[in-house]
């Protein structure tokens, strides 16, 4: 008898409480209408930065589609008359990648970076391949000042050995300075 | 002549009010279970998602209407129109308003009973003619479930019947013009609704199409139209019960101001309201807690209630 009473009373008490939900704030965001809040490191759409002089930052070193864990990043790299690499062709496959970060964090000069965009849906799945036209943008991205040629001690077109940014001439080891 | 005409537009009006009510009750549920778990619900087609009902129906309408090839095909095709028929049925004697109402039978209840008696041919059958053991394990547990429960459903009823002096619904929406029934008859309300949630098998009854351990019971085979009809029976059976407990404890039209077709739907309405609340809100029961519960609680319950007012009733005739 106690028993019943008491599961009658848990009965209305829980009958109730989801009653009083009708008042609650409802917690579906009205998605086309109401964008969510994405927090700030959210990692969306990939893209391919250039440095703060406009050149391509990326130096087709392959750490990125070798770092890739579902394989979608493919690219091929060339030369200029410099001596400056970049990519002959890149191209994500955006119905492959898991969007994880890793081909962001491998990237030695901080060229491809992960946005906080995520509408990008298709109805052609081949819509989902993006080349370099697609994933190359006219900004810096994350890195306002870090251009990777300028601190590399690499000799190319316009800048020599020793004139990098922090570095010292080169020593001329046959010479008798010291 | 202007009679019969009368009749048929009330016959008429009362068919196409219950079949649009089954489909918007649909589109209601859906959207009071989600205002009670903190979502939208279906709220895009339409203004208020209201043509959510017009997408379902089409959708449900052009559904290829499967038979498999292993049922019993004349009783699996009969069963679905069966809780319909029951059901649209019952409503014939139900009074919705002092002239509105399609008959006014001196038997009302017992007619109502009897029809929800029938009604448990259909899920009986649908779940035999699927040939599939989920599905007949449904119809087993159906209808142990409604032969039990309807047991003290009737007599439950049988302390309104007493108050009243009568099984015509219309004399007893009468005898509540001072005091509804919900109150001498308080037991006898509880009782009903219990076996009315477990008749038309609604959580925390709802074990017959409990969809986590028997797929979806006695109804696993049916697609289409002919699901669409245990579908709309079902929504159509909660509609009664609540009509019925509208009628039998709460007053039926009677109410102040309001007009009194509006005061049976409002009360209705949310009736109905509480039926959702019911599921929003309550487990699943196992199924010989269900069993125990109508049996070692419910009926002596309703027994209680019979014999109580009975000599209540005996005492105010001898006095």
């Amino acid at each position: 008898m106690i028993r019943g009473m008491e599961g009658t009373k848990s009965l209305l008490r829980s009958m109730w409480m989801v009653f009083m939900h009708s008042f609650h704030k409802r917690e579906t965001v009205l998605y086309p209408e109401e964008k969510p809040k994405l927090p700030a490191r959210w990692r969306g759409r990939i893209v391919l930065t250039r440095d703060p002089d406009g050149q391509e930052r990326c130096v087709a070193c392959y750490l990125c589609s070798s770092a890739c864990p579902v394989g979608c990043i493919a690219l091929q790299a060339t030369e200029d008359e410099t001596g400056r690499r970049y990519p002959e062709f890149f191209r994500i496959n955006f119905s492959r990648c898991i969007f994880c970060g890793m081909c962001e964090e491998a990237c030695p000069t901080n060229s491809i970076q992960l946005t906080p965009d995520f509408e990008m849906s298709e109805y052609n799945r081949q819509d989902l391949v993006y080349e370099k036209e697609h994933l190359l943008i006219n900004g810096v991205g994350k890195y306002h000042d870090y251009n990777f040629y300028r601190v590399a001690g690499l000799a190319i077109g316009g800048k020599g050995k020793g004139e990098a940014e922090n570095e010292s001439p080169p020593e001329d080891v046959k010479g008798l300075s010291l | 002549m202007s009679g019969i005409l009368w009749h048929l537009a009330n016959v008429a009006g009362i068919l196409g009010v219950l079949l649009t009510l089954a489909g918007g009750l649909i589109m209601v549920e859906r959207r009071l279970l989600a205002l009670w778990q903190d979502r939208y619900g279906p709220n895009r087609v339409g203004p208020f998602g209201l043509l959510q009902v017009a997408a379902d129906m089409i959708k449900i309408f052009t559904k290829e209407d499967w038979t498999p090839p292993f049922a019993d095909k004349p009783v699996f095709i009969i069963a679905p129109c069966i809780i319909m028929a029951t059901v649209l049925m019952s409503f014939a004697v139900i009074p919705f308003g002092p002239t509105v109402g399609v008959a006014d039978l001196d038997i009302g209840l017992l007619f109502f009973l009897g029809m929800s008696s029938l009604g448990v041919y259909s899920v009986a059958l649908a779940g035999w003619a699927s040939n599939n053991k989920y599905a007949l394990l449904g119809g087993l547990r159906a209808t142990a479930q409604m032969l039990s429960y309807e047991v003290f459903m009737a007599l439950s009823l049988m302390g309104v019947v007493m108050l009243a002096g009568s099984f015509n619904l219309r004399t007893i929406v009468n005898a509540q013009q001072h005091l509804w029934f919900c109150v001498p008859q308080f037991l006898g309300l509880v009782v009903f609704t219990v076996a009315g949630i477990a008749e038309t098998h609604r959580v925390p009854f709802d074990l017959p199409e409990a969809e986590s351990e028997l797929v979806a019971g006695f109804h696993s085979e049916y697609s289409g139209m002919k699901f669409g009809m245990f579908f709309v029976g079902e929504y159509l059976g909660i509609t009664l019960i609540s009509a019925l407990i509208v009628t039998l404890f709460f007053g039926g039209w009677y109410g102040p101001f309001l007009p009194p077709l509006l005061w049976f739907a409002l009360k209705t309405a949310v009736l109905i309201c509480g039926f959702v609340l019911l599921r929003a809100s309550m487990p699943r029961l196992r199924y010989d807690q269900l069993m125990s519960f109508g049996w070692k609680i419910m009926l002596p319950t309703a027994l209680l209630n019979l014999l109580i007012t009975g000599a209540v009733v005996v005492a105010r005739h001898a006095s």
